[in-house]
């Protein structure tokens, strides 16, 4: 049973950004925790009824309110104004492609199209796998996320990414692994009876690993 | 002192100085003005996402009749008013024509609206995916089954809306011809009248987002 | 008289002067009385909330024991259960509609009807001072809509295809057509049912809103309000603009599903994200619906408890109309994941921190209410307490997923159903415990069983934490939500135990509610009779018999002052009731002057 509120490894190179933000918050919110359900349970056994106590007649403090208005105001808002950086990082400023990829999502299972060995989409050597997703190491990853049917949410919880995957649209997704290994793809949203047996594997080589599995991959697949 | 004296010595807090049925009725059609935002704003969301389903207004719909159904309802908010007017002055038989008349002239709107509906669909133009897609592969519609869908959803809860007034009008016209409005206690009338207003008016927004632009 | 003076004539004289008794059926099934509502309320929502806990044990029990054959499943139909040799397994179809079922009844059918419709009724028009609701037959529609709409929900447990299974968020296109979930009329009978209680829901709101401004006695100004009716009153505005919303959306995805329209379906040209957006639209205000009233009653408890003012009563109220008031702009951060424009998730996430903000204000402001208090710690101050605690945790581990990057990666885990279930049971669940125990003597008449209850507490406040506070870890592992076998994730088996581990807690939890039934039924008959006002409380509820008399108040009462004056040096006991006169001369401007009605009107 893990009690631990640090997060599982993750090998991208968000994860250092996503995970510190994480700690950031928890440290905020822990210490918070401890602040202020201390201060009840101490308020609770120190101001207990006893015979003889009588409660301060005390309608509040404009000083007060004042404080813990804008003191979590100024907190939530350096939160966020953090946390708007690491976002931008991973949604918005998506990194020149090492590979490029699509992923189809439909019930119930991933289907990922590579480019071949003239390195374009759409074209006659494209070939695909099920259910597993084989990527190099230090480069950019960016996969076109597309569903064939319901919406489906595309999990690499090692890579720190997860995004929707929406029939009629194809939405941008990217990630960029640190290490080779075996890795998961899952969805993380509810897609029908099978939604739980869409996992997947992630397996991620170093890059010349990688060109040998898609040239052989290449050759079996030839039409 | 007895209890009625001594409490009908005591004005209760005036609040809005407004009587309970006026203000719940205020507050119901506050609802109702949600209601048609959700409706008109997915139509206008989806007309901006997937404009190629959707057509210039002439193109499908019968501009001109419904701008004369416009008038018609106009008209009947008209009536309402002179019904108002009327038992405002204690003149039960005018509050009885003339909710006649804002019953009559609500009818014919409803009557018109099912008249262009019974075109429209005639032409293929329906609120089914399949049906209209079976239309346009005949090269018979413009437009995507979106247009369709909104157009009947919003333009069918409108002539609910105008339906159920009318129904309550009914209702309002059988009560005045028992004598229960007087001067002095018009409340069900003025509500009936607050309703009818508001559906001529979310008709007036409805006919320019839907017909016009 | 012009129809407001009449009106106002009417409610001056207070109280029905009718004593003929009210046949059974007028007075217990078709009844108007805003009591006799509150109460009917109360007894459905319970038995749905019953019903919700039972669908959330077998949920357990498959999370618990997965792919095992469950005790009594042979009772279930082969369509939900499928039957071998040892006993009958859970099929996937029967867990997802367990769990769409059991978030759709529990916020539905139980949490918000036990908040609104029993404590609304209940309160507000005694609060205030009115002799019942501006409207009190169409209070009885609002009633008697919603059992309708319960009785759907609950036959479409055995219709053909079972009963929806898309998730109480119901996302299109998985929801708009049976094709995807194997769901077809059990998906239809949902959205009519939410329909139908939607109306419920809405004349209710126009009731209590009416009501709250029009028919407050003399000298309760805004105010002087108890908090738990600004809370009802922020609500029931929160109901009336955002069900209209629910409708909407409602309606046109079963148009979807019966007619063939494609609003929501990518297939036919349509717009799936648009649910989304409706849906939560809807659906963020109604989260604060759902716990709004909560804070008002912790805040009468608490201050009744601790025999001390409310601390930062205009702060309090703010917070509630602040809460209120953003909560209509933060719906997108339900959506962050969705595909929607970035830069859109960036200003959702700024307003969402806003709104920690007023949230943060009211806890402090309840920790200084119990600073410096004398604090009875009997049941009701305990649940309140309790409620204080976990909605801090509720509310500290919502900046977490406020975060745009955190929540890429708890999004749609069992970090957020830890979030949701502290709120929503650490938070309304034990707040509407304490408000039943708190206002059982004016329901009853008697005291609920002081014993019965503590052990009830004690119980469920530390299984209520056993079950639901791992689940933070286990979404932090990356345990997906809505996942029927997650042992099929290589990653996820070791959370085997833990989840083993809540689902032993969740049966023991769920069987210690019993303790809470049993002290509700049994004080009805054998509690110990109560006077008008055994908890020596300020408001005017209070000042009437237990229970109230049809027409609540025998005279208009006046008010001289606000409602938490306890342990004031103006008054020789611990409290100072509203409408008790002052002793000194009252300041003049505050009441009314006396009007005689003459034979011309007023």
């Amino acid at each position: 049973m893990n009690w631990s509120w640090i997060l599982p490894p993750s090998f991208s190179t968000v994860s250092g950004d996503i995970d510190g933000i994480y700690m950031v918050i928890l440290w905020i919110t822990g210490i918070t925790f401890f602040i202020t359900e201390g201060l009840l349970f101490y308020f609770i056994f120190k101001y207990r009824h006893k015979e003889g106590r009588k409660a301060t007649y005390d309608h509040g403090s404009t000083k007060m309110e004042i404080a813990w208005t804008m003191i979590p105001l100024v907190i939530v808002l350096w939160i966020g104004a953090l946390s708007k950086g690491v976002w931008d990082t991973v949604k918005v400023d998506v990194p020149p492609a090492g590979l490029e990829i699509i992923v189809t999502g439909k019930q119930f299972e991933w289907t990922v199209t590579y480019p071949g060995p003239d390195g374009a989409l759409g074209t006659s050597d494209d070939f695909e796998t099920l259910n597993e997703l084989h990527a190099p190491e230090d480069q950019a990853v960016v996969i076109t996320l597309r569903s064939e049917d319901v919406i489906h949410s595309f999990f690499l919880p090692e890579m720190r990414i997860k995004q929707d995957a929406v029939p009629g649209q194809d939405i941008t997704v990217w990630f960029e692994a640190i290490q080779p290994g075996d890795y998961t793809i899952g969805c993380a949203e509810l897609c029908g009876i099978g939604h739980t047996t869409m996992n997947g594997t992630l397996t991620v080589y170093t890059a010349a690993d990688f060109e040998a599995w898609s040239s052989s991959q290449a050759q079996q697949q030839q039409p | 002192m007895t209890t009625q004296a001594m409490t009908a010595g005591r004005a209760p807090m005036p609040g809005m100085k407004v009587y309970n049925l006026k203000l719940g009725m205020w507050i119901f059609l506050l609802s109702e003005v949600m209601f048609f935002t959700g409706l008109i704003g997915s139509y206008i969301i989806l007309r901006f996402a997937h404009p190629e389903q959707f057509a210039e207004p002439g193109e499908v719909l019968n501009v001109p009749l419904t701008a004369f159904n416009t008038f018609l309802l106009i008209c009947s908010s008209v009536t309402m008013v002179k019904a108002y007017a009327a038992i405002q002055q204690g003149d039960q038989q005018g509050l009885k024509n003339w909710l006649l008349a804002t019953i009559v002239i609500g009818a014919s709107f409803v009557g018109v609206q099912a008249y262009e509906y019974i075109q429209l669909a005639g032409e293929g133009f329906v609120p089914i995916a399949d049906l209209y897609a079976a239309g346009e592969a005949h090269g018979e519609l413009i437009g995507g089954q979106l247009y369709g869908s909104t157009f009947y959803t919003m333009t069918g809860f409108h002539g609910t809306h105008v339906s159920i007034g009318v129904l309550c009008l009914c209702f309002t016209y059988w009560r005045a011809a028992k004598g229960a409005y007087t001067a002095d206690s018009l409340g069900g009338v003025e509500i009936m009248g607050l309703y009818w207003h508001f559906v001529d008016l979310v008709w007036i927004i409805l006919f320019t987002i839907v017909y016009l632009i | 008289m012009s129809t407001i003076e009449q009106e106002m004539v009417r409610t001056a004289e207070g109280g029905h002067h009718d004593h003929h008794e009210l046949p059974f059926i007028r007075k217990y099934i078709f009844a108007t009385d805003h009591k006799m509502i509150a109460k009917q309320f109360m007894f459905v929502s319970l038995f749905f909330l019953v019903i919700g806990g039972l669908l959330a044990t077998m949920m357990r029990w498959q999370l618990g024991f997965p792919n095992q054959p469950m005790p009594g499943g042979m009772l279930l139909p082969d369509a939900m259960m499928a039957p071998t040799p040892n006993g009958a397994i859970m099929l996937p179809e029967f867990y997802n509609s367990l769990l769409t079922m059991h978030g759709t009844i529990m916020i539905f059918f139980a949490i918000m009807p036990l908040l609104v419709g029993l404590f609304g009724n209940l309160l507000i028009p005694l609060q205030i001072g009115a002799e019942d609701m501006a409207f009190p037959r169409l209070n009885m529609i609002s009633f008697w809509l919603a059992v309708p709409a319960g009785i759907l929900m609950l036959a479409s447990f055995a219709v053909e295809g079972g009963a929806a299974g898309a998730g109480w968020t119901s996302y299109a296109p998985l929801s708009a057509s049976g094709e995807w979930t194997g769901v077809y009329l059990g998906q239809q009978l949902w959205l009519v049912s939410l329909t139908i209680l939607g109306f419920s829901s809405l004349v209710g709101a126009v009731n209590y809103i009416s009501t709250v401004i029009n028919m407050r006695a003399p000298g309760m100004t805004w105010f002087r309000l108890p908090l738990s009716t600004w809370a009802l009153f922020i609500t029931a505005i929160l109901i009336l603009l955002a069900i209209p919303i629910l409708a909407g959306a409602l309606i046109m995805l079963l148009f979807d599903q019966t007619i063939g329209t494609g609003f929501f379906r990518p297939e036919v040209g349509g717009e799936p994200l648009l649910w989304q957006h409706l849906f939560w639209f809807f659906g963020h205000p109604e989260v604060y619906i759902l716990i709004l009233p909560a804070m008002g009653i912790a805040s009468e408890v608490l201050s009744n408890r601790a025999r001390k003012p409310i601390f930062g009563y205009h702060s309090m109220v703010l917070a509630l109309i602040g809460i209120g008031f953003l909560g209509w702009i933060v719906w997108g951060h339900h959506m962050f994941m969705s595909g929607m424009n970035p830069l859109l998730g960036t200003s959702f996430m700024i307003s969402t921190m806003a709104i920690a903000v007023p949230s943060a204000i009211k806890t402090f402001n309840w920790l200084a209410t119990v600073w410096k208090g004398d604090l009875h710690l009997d049941s009701p101050m305990l649940y309140a307490l309790a409620f204080v605690s976990m909605f801090i945790i509720g509310g500290l581990s919502g900046i977490f997923m406020a975060s745009t990057p955190v929540d890429i990666y708890i999004h749609d885990t069992y970090f957020i159903v830890a979030h949701i279930h502290y709120v929503l049971f650490g938070g309304s669940l034990f707040a509407i415990f304490a408000g039943i125990t708190f206002w059982y003597p004016k329901m009853f008449g008697r005291m609920m069983n002081e014993r019965i209850n503590k052990i009830h507490f004690a119980f469920t406040f530390v299984l209520y934490n056993l079950v639901f506070w791992p689940m933070h870890n286990l979404g932090l592992q990356g345990m997906m939500r809505r996942i029927y076998d997650f042992t099929q994730y290589e990653y996820l088996a070791p959370l085997q135990p833990m989840n083993q581990f809540i689902s032993i807690c969740v049966f023991l939890l769920v069987a210690t509610q019993a303790l809470y039934a049993f002290s509700f039924f049994w004080s009805m008959f054998r509690g110990e009779k109560a006077g008008n006002n055994p908890w020596d409380s300020n408001t005017l509820e209070w000042t009437v018999p237990s229970p109230p008399p049809h027409g609540n108040f025998p005279e208009m009462p006046v008010v001289y002052r606000g409602p938490y004056e306890y342990s004031s040096p103006e008054s020789e006991k611990d409290f100072y009731p509203q409408t008790q006169p002052p002793s000194k001369p009252p300041v003049q401007e505050l009441i009314p002057e006396p009007v005689t009605p003459t034979p011309e009107g007023f």
